[in-house]
């Protein structure tokens, strides 16, 4: 790390813990669960993030002085929505399944407050440089814990890690059983809950209720 | 026929509901369900607008992006359905203002209770989330306008629900730090358990 300032490396690594988006900023729960029933998918999502939420933040950075204040949300879709297109594209071109299983969510990396959120809250006040390491710190922040739900999911639901089946099969012939309700959707809920519970004991941040 | 669209609304509504099967809104259900009041505003804003974007979206992706969709004018090659993400959010972001606008001039009262929900919605996933399923399942005209419908009233059962139980949640006492994010996850989780409880149904 010694590439960056402190500054820099701060706005690199806050998001990834004590203000991760989604388990402080309560942002972009809604693609995310769906496509954590399996690792792989958490992981490809976690990639199109990374990808849209930087380019989207640089670009933004970039036209910073040139957007107009009153139809600056606008122009931040459109941009965000290009990119995704991309994405969705290069999916469908390279990643035919992937993309099949990813279905709609993909599209709606658009609706994600995380990058609409991030392009209002930082890109549009900070430099290109910042503003790009904001948006792949959050970005980040937001796929570990995609990708812990979706590795709890996988494990307790399917018994296999990325595919691969990880539980022996002594412990099904002595009995054991896949949760069948961790691939069902209120999995993902109960499981993000418990993450969340985890990590603030771990920094013992508390809520008002 | 009346049968297929019922039984398509019901799924909507319970089965498949967009919120606690396919996790769509959730941003402003966490935000919004703290208070049964608002809760029911923004329910109510989400069925309307959910409902009138659904069909816009299905004529617009019938009639001009849908592969051969251009065949009217003259075009039957033409593939434009890449556009599908932008078209949409565009048509749902101006729709929304121009909901809001004919609410104002036309019905002041409903304005005032719906209308700071408004301008949240054309970012709410779950409006988005309607019109990309419609083109995804094929649907119909008939069919869009009941599973727009639809799903804006499952998110209404959902988020009213949850506000309903959050506020009886506070009289309990909920261990620190599973208070606010945590303990409503773990209820969605359990909402959705019972929502689920309907899949049984053979329509």
């Amino acid at each position: 790390m010694g590439l960056l300032s402190k500054k820099s490396q701060q706005v690199l690594k806050d998001p990834l813990m004590s203000n991760n988006p989604i388990a402080f900023q309560v942002l972009g729960i809604c693609s995310a669960l769906a496509v954590t029933v399996k690792m792989d998918t958490a992981i490809v999502m976690t990639l199109a993030v990374v990808f849209v939420l930087s380019m989207s933040n640089t670009i933004i950075s970039l036209l910073r002085n040139f957007i107009p204040g009153r139809v600056r949300i606008i122009v931040m879709l459109a941009i965000i929505a290009s990119l995704v297109i991309l994405t969705d594209q290069v999916l469908q071109a390279y990643a035919y399944d992937m993309s099949k299983q990813l279905s709609v969510f993909v599209g709606l990396i658009i609706t994600n407050c995380i990058v609409l959120g991030r392009a209002e809250a930082f890109a549009m006040q900070n430099s290109v440089g910042k503003a790009f390491l904001d948006g792949v710190g959050n970005a980040l922040g937001y796929g570990i814990i995609l990708i812990a739900v979706s590795f709890f999911r996988e494990i307790l639901g399917s018994g296999s890690i990325l595919g691969f089946a990880v539980i022996p099969e002594s412990f099904y012939s002595a009995g054991y059983e896949n949760v069948g309700l961790m691939v069902l959707s209120p999995g993902a809920f109960i499981i993000l809950g418990l993450i969340i519970w985890v990590q603030r004991l771990i920094t013992k941040v508390e809520e008002e209720a | 026929m009346l049968e297929h669209y019922i039984s398509l609304a019901v799924k909507a509504i319970f089965i498949e509901n967009i919120l606690l099967a396919y996790f769509l809104g959730m941003c402003s259900f966490l935000a919004i369900s703290k208070k049964v009041e608002t809760s029911i505003g923004l329910g109510l804003a989400v069925v309307f607008v959910l409902s009138i974007t659904a069909p816009v979206n299905w004529f617009l992706h019938t009639y001009l992006l849908k592969e051969g969709a251009l065949a009217w004018a003259g075009l039957p090659d033409l593939d434009l359905s890449y556009l599908n993400f932008i078209i949409f959010i565009a048509t749902i972001a101006a729709l929304v203002q121009l909901v809001e606008m004919i609410m104002d001039r036309f019905t002041p009262a409903l304005y005032l209770s719906l209308g700071i929900f408004l301008p949240l919605i054309a970012v709410n996933c779950a409006i988005l989330g309607g019109s990309l399923f419609l083109v995804e399942r094929n649907y119909n005209l008939g069919e869009s306008v009941v599973f727009g419908f639809g799903s804006g009233i499952g998110f209404f059962l959902a988020i009213t629900t949850m506000a309903a139980i959050r506020h009886r949640l506070r009289y309990s006492n909920v261990p620190p730090a599973l208070r606010g994010l945590g303990i409503t996850m773990l209820l969605t989780g359990l909402l959705s358990m019972t929502f689920m409880a309907f899949s049984g149904i053979d329509l």
